[in-house]
């Protein structure tokens, strides 16, 4: 099988070029929680012309809402249903984020804008959450904290499994489904 | 005739740690089902990599007492009361004490709170309370409970369908079927797939949910119905879609199908599905 590769945050151009839709990668560094509510708001706001709370350039954008934890810096953190988020998604790339992790399927027509922006979409492990949650080495609320499991958390990352679901030319793994 | 009272706190506290274990500790014929489905899976694929990360979760999850999923769900929470057990909650309601044990493992479990007071205004209960709680009967004089914390990745893919009388196995069989193929990967495959036939339309749904607390290595006890099971299985596994939608084997981990009496004039069909992560605990007091 093909070699892990491994990749450092924030994602540019040149660091996810040579990655090929079913390649496995190890991912480190930062990554932003965002599901549901959190979309809904950030697109909320580009509509209104307002200032997102974070800045979304070169950032990756992972569908999750954890688990809170006692002692470590995060309970269990899996991937949510990607597919919900998809409508919401072109204003975030158009913004400069480059890569989301989630699970399942996106639409051909989302495909096509991530290819567009030449961004790149992972998908993680799922249902493996207290797995992933040892690959989180420190987790803080960044923006809407109310939403609880939905806010906006900056994970800082080692190894995070991956494998690339939708690469920059476009290529998909579930284009048979 | 005795009567049998008993403390809300029993009820509470059963409730309580039956949501931790079904939370923390994968139930053991869905962790051998993985195994065996792993022990089937080719070598050096991404598939038979991604179930060996399952049963690894599952290993942290009992070790650390984490959520096996962060999803960890709304709870459905069945009480079925002995016909000879006339309960008598003193001091209490019934309904109270349920949900203050699944308020109270929530909190003390650090489980994530996912449930919301309304379904348009969408404020999160921050309990993970209320349950939705199914109270039954049942011969003896205990009483059962079992609490089943439901995804809700896999349980936005379940469908219902009210079937012609005459349609037959083969059209059950194909709602089942499209049911996994409309899924696809989106809902964590391996599935369990508990499927409800007959009754009125919410009977249906419930025998559906039922379906799933049944170990999956046990077929249903009418040779028709585990044959029905039998046949489920395999056409849903010949969608192919394996864990992560890598292909392979494992797309389906089992099949339960319930059923109950129904009108002449229709065939009520439910599938709720499961992911992989089939979490379910018992117990009786």
């Amino acid at each position: 099988m093909s070699q892990m590769k491994r990749i450092q945050t924030p994602l540019t151009e040149d660091n996810i070029a040579n990655l090929k839709a079913g390649d496995e990668v190890l991912l480190s560094g930062v990554i932003l929680t965002a599901r549901d509510q959190a979309h809904l708001r950030m697109c909320g706001l580009i509509d209104q012309g307002e200032e997102l709370p974070v800045d979304l350039n070169g950032q990756v954008v992972y569908y999750c809402g954890p688990a809170p934890s006692k002692d470590e810096p995060i309970g269990s953190c899996g991937p949510t249903t990607s597919g919900r988020m998809d409508r919401f998604t072109p204003p975030l790339l158009a913004k400069g984020m480059k890569g989301m992790i989630g699970k399942g399927r996106r639409s051909g027509e989302l495909k096509g804008i991530i290819k567009k922006e030449k961004a790149v979409y992972f998908v993680a492990p799922a249902g493996a959450g207290a797995y992933l949650s040892k690959k989180v080495k420190a987790s803080e609320v960044l923006a809407f904290e109310d939403l609880g499991p939905e806010a906006i958390r900056k994970l800082t990352v080692k190894d995070f499994p991956l494998i690339v679901a939708i690469d920059m030319e476009g290529r998909y793994i579930y284009e048979k489904m | 005739m005795s009567v049998r009272c008993i403390d809300p706190k029993v009820i509470e506290n059963t409730v309580m740690d039956l949501c931790i274990e079904a939370n923390t500790v994968l139930r053991p014929d869905i962790l051998k089902g993985i195994e065996d489905l792993y022990q089937s899976e080719k070598d050096n694929t991404p598939a038979k990599g991604m179930l060996k990360i399952l049963l690894e979760n599952a290993e942290i999850a009992q070790r650390d007492k984490l959520a096996i999923c962060q999803d960890t769900g709304m709870v459905a929470v069945f009480i079925d009361i002995g016909n000879d057990a006339v309960i008598q909650v003193r001091g209490g309601s019934l309904v109270e004490a349920v949900n203050k044990g699944v308020e109270r493992s929530y909190r003390e479990g650090y489980f994530r709170k996912s449930v919301v007071g309304d379904p348009i205004l969408r404020d999160n209960t921050g309990t993970n309370a209320p349950a939705v709680i199914h109270i039954g009967v049942i011969d003896g004089d205990g009483i059962r409970i079992s609490v089943m914390p439901k995804g809700f990745g896999s349980e936005n893919k379940s469908r219902m369908a009210m079937l012609d009388p005459t349609a037959g196995t083969q059209k059950i069989v194909d709602f089942c079927v499209e049911t996994v193929r409309i899924a696809g990967p989106d809902a964590c495959p391996p599935y369990v797939l508990g499927v409800g036939l007959g009754g009125t339309m919410e009977e249906c749904a419930f025998l559906a949910k039922m379906a799933l607390l049944r170990p999956i290595n046990e077929p249903n006890s009418k040779p028709h119905l585990a044959e029905l099971e039998r046949s489920i299985k395999e056409k849903t596994e010949a969608l192919g879609i394996g864990i992560m939608g890598l292909g392979g084997n494992s797309t389906v981990l089992g099949v339960n199908v319930e059923e109950y009496p129904t009108h002449i004039a229709g065939l009520p069909v439910a599938v709720n599905l499961s992911c992989h992560a089939m979490r379910s605990a018992t117990a009786v007091v």
